[in-house]
């Protein structure tokens, strides 16, 4: 049977642990707000966007020309360029790995005879595909500290130029969408060849330039705007699935005490009446 | 007709202006473009410049612009600018200095400069120049 000093001691390691936890999950919380202030903030743009596309696409269609954008033709897809964006940091649940094997099914499994090459974004799949065989051809970290835009643009830019060179045949993105704050939305999308989204309001506009000419330029900013808001979705749902994590973890420790507490009180109220039974034993043996 | 414009100003961070307004002036890629209500559906891509609206209530504000897109539609005017500066939060002086630094690398551009860089540097601060200006009521 431990001492009652032992337990004591456990009681008061977990109750240390359960502070630091308590304050992970206020922290996360207080991040969480912020990053979710900043997925709604970029969400007018975003729409407006994918508004405006689906009726230049129509129009640009619909023009004399017929030749397809670059970037909208698809090709045989037998060099593939993964995406797979997650958090620099642990103690979020299964975040990472969820999110790790998704990607992996999906590379496996459907893109298995494909030749694969991944920029992982966030220092825990970074760490986790330099183990794999996969060709790794940008990586990046410190985004869960800070999202900026430069640094979608940057990525967006690199990956426009290489699948217009047709270095590349497809785009797909990982991502975990912020979708409530229970639970995150895995995602795989595939971000080119652009799938260009369909409206179903056609407004006839009139155009300052030729349609394709404006599509030109609309479609690198979409990829761009997808890449920007999948790294800021990735951002809230790490926070969000911190705070979950860390609040199980919270009332573990509460538990754990509760137990630890009612062994000790056992175990000196049984000390205690070992005790009584040994003097009242003493005095029986005098009489 | 109607009797105001619906203007939105969004970059791709933050929705930037939302408001009833009564007349804008546009800074679009062949030249600027006034949009009074009524105006027919429009679809342009931005230039740089100085975006100015006036509100129902007569106040005038200024934008700067780099670059972006623009959708008439109806009573809804919306620029996604690909970034935009309202007046109130341009540093003049900053502005003024970038001005200079890039008029003095396009008028002796040195070895290896990258001029296209440079006139677009002279566009932005310009933008944001006559923004400022535009506020302080010189324009």
């Amino acid at each position: 049977m431990p001492s009652l000093i032992d337990i004591r001691r456990r009681i008061r390691s977990v109750k240390n642990t359960q502070q630091i936890t308590k304050a992970m999950k206020m922290v996360s919380a207080a991040r969480l707000r912020r990053a979710q202030d900043r997925v709604i903030a970029a969400r007018p743009y975003s729409e407006t966007l994918t508004k405006m596309l689906a009726g230049v696409a129509a129009a640009a269609q619909s023009g004399d020309s017929g030749e397809l954008h670059p970037l909208l033709k698809s090709r045989d897809e037998n060099r593939i360029h993964a995406i797979v964006i997650a958090s620099d940091r642990g103690l979020a649940g299964a975040f990472n790995s969820n999110l790790i094997k998704l990607a992996m099914r999906f590379l496996t499994e459907e893109k298995g005879a494909a030749q694969i090459e991944v920029e992982p974004i966030g220092r825990k799949v970074v760490d986790f595909f330099r183990k794999k065989p996969y060709r790794i051809v940008a990586e990046h970290t410190g985004y869960s500290q800070a999202v900026r835009l430069v640094d979608a643009q940057a990525i967006a830019q690199r990956v426009i130029e290489r699948y217009a060179n047709a270095e590349i045949d497809a785009v797909y993105l990982a991502v975990n969408e912020f979708k409530s704050v229970l639970a995150p939305r895995l995602t795989l999308t595939r971000i080119l060849p652009i799938q260009v989204p369909t409206d179903s309001v056609s407004v006839d506009y009139i155009y300052e330039q030729p349609p394709a000419e404006l599509l030109g330029a609309l479609l690198p900013r979409y990829v761009e705007t997808q890449i920007y808001k999948a790294l800021l979705e990735s951002n809230a749902a790490e926070h969000a699935a911190r705070m979950a994590s860390m609040d199980s973890a919270t009332s573990n420790a509460s538990d754990l005490i509760e137990k630890l507490t009612l062994y000790m009180n056992r175990v000196r109220q049984a000390s205690i009446t070992r005790e009584i039974i040994e003097i009242v034993s003493g005095a029986a043996a005098l009489e | 007709m109607a009797e105001s414009l619906e203007l939105e100003i969004a970059t791709p961070e933050r929705l930037l202006v939302r408001e009833k307004v009564r007349e804008i002036e546009i800074p679009g890629k062949e030249g600027y473009l006034g949009v009074l209500p009524g105006h027919a559906a429009l679809l342009s891509e931005l230039g740089m410049g100085v975006l100015v609206y006036s509100t129902a209530a007569g106040s005038r504000f200024s934008v700067a612009i780099h670059g972006g897109f623009l959708e008439i539609a109806g009573a809804h005017v919306r620029v996604l600018a690909d970034r935009a500066e309202p007046a109130k939060e341009i540093d003049q002086s900053r502005a003024m200095e970038s001005l200079r630094r890039a008029e003095k690398r396009l008028v002796n551009p040195a070895v290896g400069i990258d001029i296209a860089r440079a006139l677009r540097a002279y566009q932005r601060a310009q933008a944001r120049l006559d923004a400022a200006k535009a506020k302080a009521g010189v324009h």
